[in-house]
């Protein structure tokens, strides 16, 4: 639903991270992590890119979405499992000490530019 | 810090060249061997860190000023504005309390929770391209509205929506979620991060129950099962049935 918000920053930490001695890069992908358990469907983000990437150095660029799982641990007795369902109990001993190793992550990692000064 | 990798061979944007670099990892972002200039910049930032930036300064603003910060989160319906009505006509005699309530459009909200003492601004997300949820600039900028330093309590009424607003942090120090039995029971497992992110459940509307083939055990199991160690207040705003307990928690907490 905030899936547009979500691309117009990414659109701005992308522009924002072409190094100042490539001043006429175009953007060619987007490499983006994105929880399970976030709250963002991947589809929609393909979507929204589409339309914002308009008329920015993004124009031609591919968003490639990394879909992180869901991991747990068990503080109690160490057990490390990827979960399919978001149930937050351990598999092993049911005990409800659980921490989240992975999931949550809404986080662009790099991008991939050509310098069309090359 | 940048890392530029070329196709062949890679340099490193390292404001200190001693520290070590970053690992090579393609993540999918392997280039055609046609495209040799291609280069990938790793950047490795959470998407929402402008967000997070200015929910870091409310935090620190709020915890200067002394105000605890609450901020409510449920589907549209729920009843979040019957529950803060109530709410504040439990604590205003005790605690300066303001509200910052947040919709798409109408005051309708804003007007159902004055007339307790307790200020309230309306925040109409319209204005903001009609966003589905309130983040950190629009609290900053609504609590400008307040004296700060007369207000203990700082409640956040969230936009209806079970699920942007779980991804935004706004500088509160407690997430409530409601949930109404005239809900599904599935909705913490249709919805985990909400019931994940938040630090207390209210099971609201639990004078419907005679009415309802609504099983509030599998609800409660449910948001257990979620977020096993969430306190879970069984309540009815029209009643106000519970309220005695989820009032008490809060106050311990505001001045815990």
């Amino acid at each position: 639903m905030h899936e547009m918000g979500i691309v117009m920053q990414i659109i701005k930490i992308a522009v924002a991270s072409i190094p100042d001695d490539l001043k006429n890069a175009q953007i060619k992908r987007v490499n983006l992590k994105v929880g399970k358990l976030s709250a963002v469907v991947p589809e929609s983000l393909y979507f929204c890119f589409q339309i914002a990437a308009q008329d920015t150095p993004l124009s031609d660029a591919e968003l490639n979405i990394e879909e992180i799982p869901l991991k747990i641990r068990c503080t109690d007795c160490n057990v490390e499992w990827i979960a399919s369902e978001p149930v937050f109990l351990c598999r092993k001993c049911n005990g409800t000490s659980v921490e989240m190793l992975s999931g949550r992550e809404l986080d662009i990692t790099s991008i991939e530019i050509v310098d069309k000064d090359n | 810090m940048l890392e530029i990798k070329y196709k062949n061979q890679r340099y490193y944007h390292h404001k200190d060249p001693r520290k070590p670099h970053h690992s090579h990892n393609g993540g999918g972002g392997s280039v055609s061997g046609k495209n040799t200039d291609t280069r990938e910049i790793k950047i490795v930032r959470k998407v929402l860190d402008v967000n997070d930036t200015i929910a870091h300064q409310n935090r620190e603003l709020f915890r200067e000023k002394g105000v605890f910060v609450i901020n409510v989160m449920s589907s549209p319906g729920s009843g979040k504005t019957a529950i803060l009505v109530k709410t504040l006509s439990h604590i205003t005699q005790k605690i300066r309390c303001a509200v910052i309530v947040g919709d798409i459009c109408t005051s309708n909200d804003a007007d159902r929770l004055s007339g307790f003492g307790a200020p309230v601004a309306q925040v109409n997300t319209d204005a903001f391209g009609g966003d589905c949820h309130l983040a950190a600039h629009v609290i900053k900028t609504a609590a400008d509205n307040f004296n700060l330093d007369e207000i203990d309590l700082l409640i956040i009424e969230n936009l209806g929506n079970l699920v942007c607003p779980a991804e935004f942090d706004m500088g509160e120090n407690l997430r409530i979620v409601v949930l109404s039995v005239t809900e599904g029971e599935d909705k913490p497992l249709k919805y985990p991060l909400m019931f994940r992110v938040c630090d207390a459940a209210l099971l609201n509307k639990i004078d419907l129950l005679p009415y309802l083939d609504y099983d509030r055990e599998t609800a409660v199991q449910n948001i257990l099962k979620v977020n096993p160690p969430m306190p879970v207040f069984e309540i009815s705003a029209k009643t106000e049935d519970g309220f005695d307990s989820w009032i008490e928690w809060l106050m311990q907490k505001l001045h815990g």
